[in-house]
């Protein structure tokens, strides 16, 4: 597969570029007013003017987003292997699972604000709640998936349940987790920048919210590219370490695909 | 290579009948699964010994409770009643030294065949406790030494996945034989393989066992591949199980494929069968 990359590679890039093109054409010729649809040059410059007053607001989203991704793997992870290392605590707790992770976080955030303020801690609740479902769903299918006959080998051996957990149940898990990293990491971002746009005086959200009321529609769009990018920067960061950790995984897949 | 010889313990003339210690005994054990009206019994009172360094082969129609057998005796199933007692002492939570391999070769897809081969290394005394000091290349040896016994040769660093059904099921007799276990117990290793491939997995497990002798109880619903395998033959009447037949097996070893269509062969067969028909016959008419 990574002979095939480099030109599938090179396709992707020549979309983006081909996208911008086509955007600052499409402006250019219908001659659209950039109260609307600024052009992808503009927003560029003004991206770099602005830069030294969105900083601080870029800090504020990532530091919230951490925060909440943190906190959220970490009680996903514990949860997660608690659900998943008893089929019955996996079949009683699923349904409940569903439900809350069925509620749209917009919906939330509300609550928090009236619980804790506006600020920070909603941006990091809500990143929280909206990454932490998909941790605990895949860690606790990936130590229920685990083999009876090989379990069964081991316990004939004297393993203990720690032994299976740690020897076989969590490595095991490891593709269902850094999978679910990814996505995770993706939800806290949208998650802090939800909460920000709706209560919060700081972050990218705020900074969107405020320029959008101003009609300084390129600094919105200025916001939008720079949450497009952290989102791209902090997805490929957990797509490297997957790749470390898991590729016997997708190697397996790439096996049955062919 | 010269760790796998026959230890000690393995020692001794596998005759059967002869002097060798006991190895398995069950005594009116029976096992029922759950309790009042929904108990579903799956063992009746069975009695069975087996001694050290011998192989018998289960056979039974299915759903006889043969796995039970081999439940019990590696600890993973306590009996309801009875005793069972492995290697002079009663099984209690877990048994010491058994190997065990099922149909289903279960190997860790994120390790190569050498790990996978070693892991029992990191879980049974003495081994585990060597295991992250100086003797991990010596298991290394040990590991790779079992793969050329198999004819697996060179294949130790390779993936699960890029090993055949037959190739993973001989990595799993080398995974059961790691640890040198005193004791193998077989749960229809060859179930899933073809014909060809199973016959050639016969004299290699024929092979293993004439090299390190443990005792072997190998569950089978293949009657050629009992006679071809056992020392000794039990045959089981359907559920709940009980031992009908309990036969030895007088054809020298090492046996081979083409000596299953002797007379002799063919006609012990032909015994065997007759005694699952009727046992199926026989559970078929009380079910009416």
């Amino acid at each position: 597969m990574p002979d095939l990359d480099y030109r599938q590679k090179a396709w992707s890039a020549a979309l983006i570029v081909l996208f911008f093109v086509a955007w600052e054409l499409f402006c250019l010729i219908s001659g659209t007013s950039d109260l609307v649809l600024p052009r992808p040059s503009q927003v560029f410059v003004t991206l770099v003017e602005k830069f030294p007053i969105l900083w601080p607001h870029v800090l504020q989203t990532l530091a919230t987003t951490m925060i909440g991704f943190v906190l959220g793997v970490g009680l996903g992870v514990v949860l997660g292997a608690v659900i998943g290392v008893s089929k019955t605590a996996y079949d009683t707790a699923y349904p409940l699972l569903v439900g809350f992770s069925s509620i749209p976080k917009v919906a939330v955030v509300p609550i928090f604000v009236l619980w804790f303020g506006s600020g920070s801690v909603p941006a990091v609740l809500t990143a929280l709640s909206i990454c932490f479902f998909p941790i605990v769903v895949n860690i606790a299918t990936g130590l229920a998936t685990t083999e009876p006959e090989l379990e069964d080998v081991l316990k004939a051996l004297g393993a203990s349940k720690f032994d299976i957990l740690w020897n076989v149940g969590l490595p095991r898990t490891m593709p269902f987790f850094f999978a679910s990293l990814k996505v995770a990491i993706s939800y806290a971002f949208v998650g802090a920048v939800l909460s920000e746009t709706v209560a919060s005086n700081r972050g990218i959200g705020n900074v969107m919210m405020t320029a959008s009321s101003n009609f300084n529609v390129p600094l919105v769009f200025a916001g939008l590219f720079v949450l497009a990018g952290l989102g791209v920067v902090l997805y490929v960061i957990f797509s490297v370490i997957e790749g470390r950790v898991t590729g016997w995984a997708t190697r397996k897949n790439d096996m049955i695909a062919t | 290579m010269m760790r796998m010889q026959p230890q000690s313990e393995f020692q001794g003339t596998p005759v059967p009948g002869s002097a060798a210690p006991i190895a398995i005994e069950l005594s009116e054990a029976s096992v029922t699964f759950g309790r009042g009206p929904r108990a579903v019994p799956a063992l009746s009172t069975t009695s069975l010994r087996i001694a050290d360094g011998e192989f018998v082969a289960l056979v039974g129609p299915s759903g006889c409770g043969k796995s039970t057998i081999l439940r019990l005796v590696s600890g993973l199933v306590q009996p309801t009643s009875g005793v069972v007692i492995v290697g002079g002492r009663e099984v209690a939570a877990r048994a010491l030294r058994v190997g065990m391999a099922f149909q289903n070769p279960t190997m860790l897809p994120w390790m190569s065949i050498e790990r996978n081969i070693m892991l029992p290394l990191k879980i049974v005394e003495p081994f585990r406790s060597q295991f992250r000091r100086l003797r991990k290349t010596e298991f290394r040896d040990k590991a790779n030494a079992l793969l050329e016994q198999v004819g697996l040769k060179g294949f130790g660093n390779r993936y699960p996945w890029q090993l055949s059904g037959g190739m993973l099921q001989r990595a799993n007799l080398c995974r059961a034989l790691i640890h040198e276990p005193r004791m193998l117990l077989l749960d229809e290793p060859f179930g899933a393989l073809d014909q060809f491939t199973r016959e050639e997995l016969w004299s290699i497990l024929q092979d293993l066992w004439i090299a390190h002798k443990p005792t072997v109880l190998l569950v089978t619903h293949d009657l050629r591949e009992a006679a071809f395998l056992g020392s000794r033959i039990c045959v089981m009447s359907a559920r709940p199980g009980r031992i009908l037949d309990d036969s030895r097996v007088d054809i020298a070893r090492p046996r081979t494929v083409a000596m299953t269509f002797e007379p002799d062969f063919v006609a012990l067969n032909q015994k065997l069968r007759a005694f699952i028909v009727d046992a199926r016959t026989a559970s078929a008419q009380g079910a009416a």
